[in-house]
């Protein structure tokens, strides 16, 4: 309760603040009252959201003197050796992912959907989400003992497909597939329940309709649920993307946990992360984060505008 | 004619029970792949780190093992994990209530009041709930270095506080569910604004701040990378950061670091378990309404 006349001091003062507005622009009357209300969500936008993004712009184009740099940060960073290679292993992570994703992401909730056993349904969506608790480092610690043969509780699989040690499992080759895994793992459920979420909420006349026409499930799936599906598909697949390229604490982890047979520099936002803290240059840094952030800012704005997911009725 | 129709149900009924047992098929398959490490971790805490290599993976170890193993681990640098989660409750719960505080009033009145700035501020709120939250967690970083607010909890506690999630699951919830005429009854009855948020629609809104509150909370405590970035030192660590001080001290991953205050693989997989707890106690308590679907129920179409 500390936290109320704090927040309650700054309602006040972005009210007041935007009080002399007010005269010029609208006819009468008080301050409309919405204004009180977003205050202090619109000064933590403002400090979290607008402010760092600019900040970070402003960094991009400068040098560590402040002076302005043109492109010349992007040109540094893009130029990296390292900047290439790790385009290449998140967009490998990102391809294997995605496809993973949406193909059994969808078929796992047709087939949960189809399941006629309420109680049954029911606890398949909960098992499926239950690894959703464990993300972050969670999942990926657990995953470092489920990938290494000698205490694996799938020893005898990882033996069956050639993996003896530990070392074996993360070469550099398999690991845009282990991450994707990792990802799977905890993520995977999320979406199994909001895709059955979607599936409840096909209006079932059009569902007895197609039966009665003589469609079967597998019809009915292929020609009617998954179309209604494509925009939830189409969501899943633009927030995972972004999501994906934002690809750090799995490297991070197994790089700490392999000895560094895993480099430390994998992803674009370890890249990132060695520009501000093993080199001092947070010009660098911020050139990364930018393009990172453009990326995801466009895939968003892509959606927000030509989804319609989001209109109001 | 007839012959024909119930051949085809014939042939339907053998590809539907042929189907079906494909569809059972992978459901199984997902379980266990689903289920077989949380399963296994269960049994690895309850052993020595010689009984996790050589034992079957999913028989239970002994009682003492697993008395060991937690003394291991809350002996720990004495007593960090202790801290590292009193850190994550701090941050968590600090961001929670200030999340509910700001978010719950925000989304009612983008989606009930009429002001100028409703459009761009409902459209920024969209857009940077769909960015990954890691995409800004440098630019503050450099935001607050400046500023130096680095290493303090505010470092962590306030960025987390800012939730455009929330924002926009109270706002669909005020826009569908809370007739207007009922606020404008109590308008007419003589209720101020801020008597008709706090009477009336906060009243109805229990559900939406359940569901704002249990997003929160699993994000902020699940959240690695802002802290790992904000929290320069071990003291301040929240647990999942903590983690990696574990795996750092843990010889069979890191084999530089035998010596007396190392952790054995059972102990590691003990503050994995630790380090879930609360969100699975969480999960466990949300699940009928996890379940349900209810996360996509928002945006009905």
């Amino acid at each position: 309760m500390t936290l109320a006349p704090p927040s309650d001091q700054l309602a006040a003062t972005a009210s007041r603040r935007g009080r002399p507005a007010r005269g010029s622009g609208r006819a009468s009357g008080r301050l409309p009252i919405g204004y009180v209300f977003v205050s202090l969500y619109a000064l933590l936008a403002l400090a979290f959201g607008i402010v760092p993004s600019l900040y970070a712009v402003l960094l991009a184009f400068t040098n560590p003197a402040g002076g302005f740099a043109g492109v010349d940060n992007f040109v540094k960073v893009i130029g990296d050796f390292r900047f290439w290679p790790a385009v290449l292993h998140v967009t490998l992570y990102l391809v294997i992912w995605l496809t993973g994703l949406v193909i059994f992401v969808v078929a796992l909730a047709l087939i949960v959907h189809a399941v006629r056993v309420r109680w049954a349904s029911t606890t398949l969506r909960f098992l499926y989400y239950l690894p959703g608790a464990l993300a972050g480092a969670s999942s990926v610690l657990l995953w470092l003992f489920v990938l290494d043969p000698t205490a694996s509780p799938v020893s005898g699989l990882l033996r069956l497909m050639g993996f003896n040690s530990f070392v074996q499992v993360i070469q550099p080759g398999n690991l845009p597939a282990v991450f994707a895994i990792i990802a799977f793992w905890t993520g995977a459920g999320g979406w199994i329940v909001i895709m059955y979420g979607a599936l409840n909420n096909i209006s079932t006349d059009v569902i007895e309709a197609a039966r009665i026409d003589g469609a079967n499930t597998v019809q009915i799936a292929l020609r009617i649920q998954l179309p209604m599906l494509r925009k939830w598909v189409a969501y899943m697949g633009v927030m995972s993307l972004a999501a994906g390229t934002q690809l750090f604490v799995e490297p991070q982890l197994l790089s700490q946990a392999s000895n560094a047979v895993v480099p430390n520099d994998y992803s674009l936002n370890q890249l990132a992360y060695q520009y501000a803290f093993q080199q001092n240059d947070f010009n660098g840094a911020a050139a990364i984060s930018l393009i990172l952030l453009v990326v995801a800012l466009l895939l968003s704005w892509v959606f927000v505008t030509r989804g319609g997911l989001f209109e109001r009725e | 004619m007839t012959s024909l129709t119930s051949e085809r149900r014939n042939q339907a009924g053998l590809r539907g029970w042929g189907g079906r047992s494909l569809a059972g098929i992978v459901l199984i398959v997902f379980v266990l792949f689903f289920l077989i490490p949380i399963v296994w971790l269960l049994f690895a805490v309850t052993k020595s780190s010689h009984g996790l290599i050589v034992s079957n993976p999913f028989s239970p170890g002994s009682w003492a093992d697993f008395a060991a193993n937690w003394n291991q681990l809350f002996g720990f640098q004495g007593g960090a994990v202790t801290g590292w989660i009193g850190n994550s409750a701090l941050y968590s719960v600090g961001a929670l209530v200030i999340t509910l505080f700001v978010s719950i009033p925000a989304g009612y009145a983008l989606a009930l009041t009429e002001f100028k700035l409703r459009n761009p501020l409902l459209i920024l709120t969209l857009v940077v709930m769909l960015i990954p939250g890691t995409a800004l967690v440098l630019p503050i970083f450099l935001e607050l270095n400046t500023v130096g607010l680095i290493g303090t909890p505010l470092s962590v506690i306030l960025p987390m506080s800012f939730f455009p999630f929330g924002v926009y699951l109270t706002y669909i919830y005020f826009s569908t569910s809370i007739p207007r005429d009922l606020l404008a009854a109590a308008r007419i009855d003589g209720c101020t604004e801020l008597q008709v948020f706090t009477r009336i629609a906060l009243p109805l809104a229990v559900p939406v701040v359940a569901l704002v509150a249990f997003f929160s909370f699993v994000q902020n405590w699940n959240n690695f990378f802002l802290p790992f970035i904000m929290l320069p030192s071990s003291d301040g660590y929240p647990i999942q950061v903590g983690l990696t001080s574990l795996l750092a001290a843990t010889p069979a991953f890191n084999p530089s670091s035998a010596g007396s205050d190392s952790i054995q693989l059972p102990t590691l997989a003990l503050g994995t378990i630790v380090s879930i707890l609360p969100v699975l106690i969480v999960f466990l308590f949300s699940q009928r309404f996890l379940v349900s679907g209810m996360t996509a129920g928002g945006t009905k179409e």
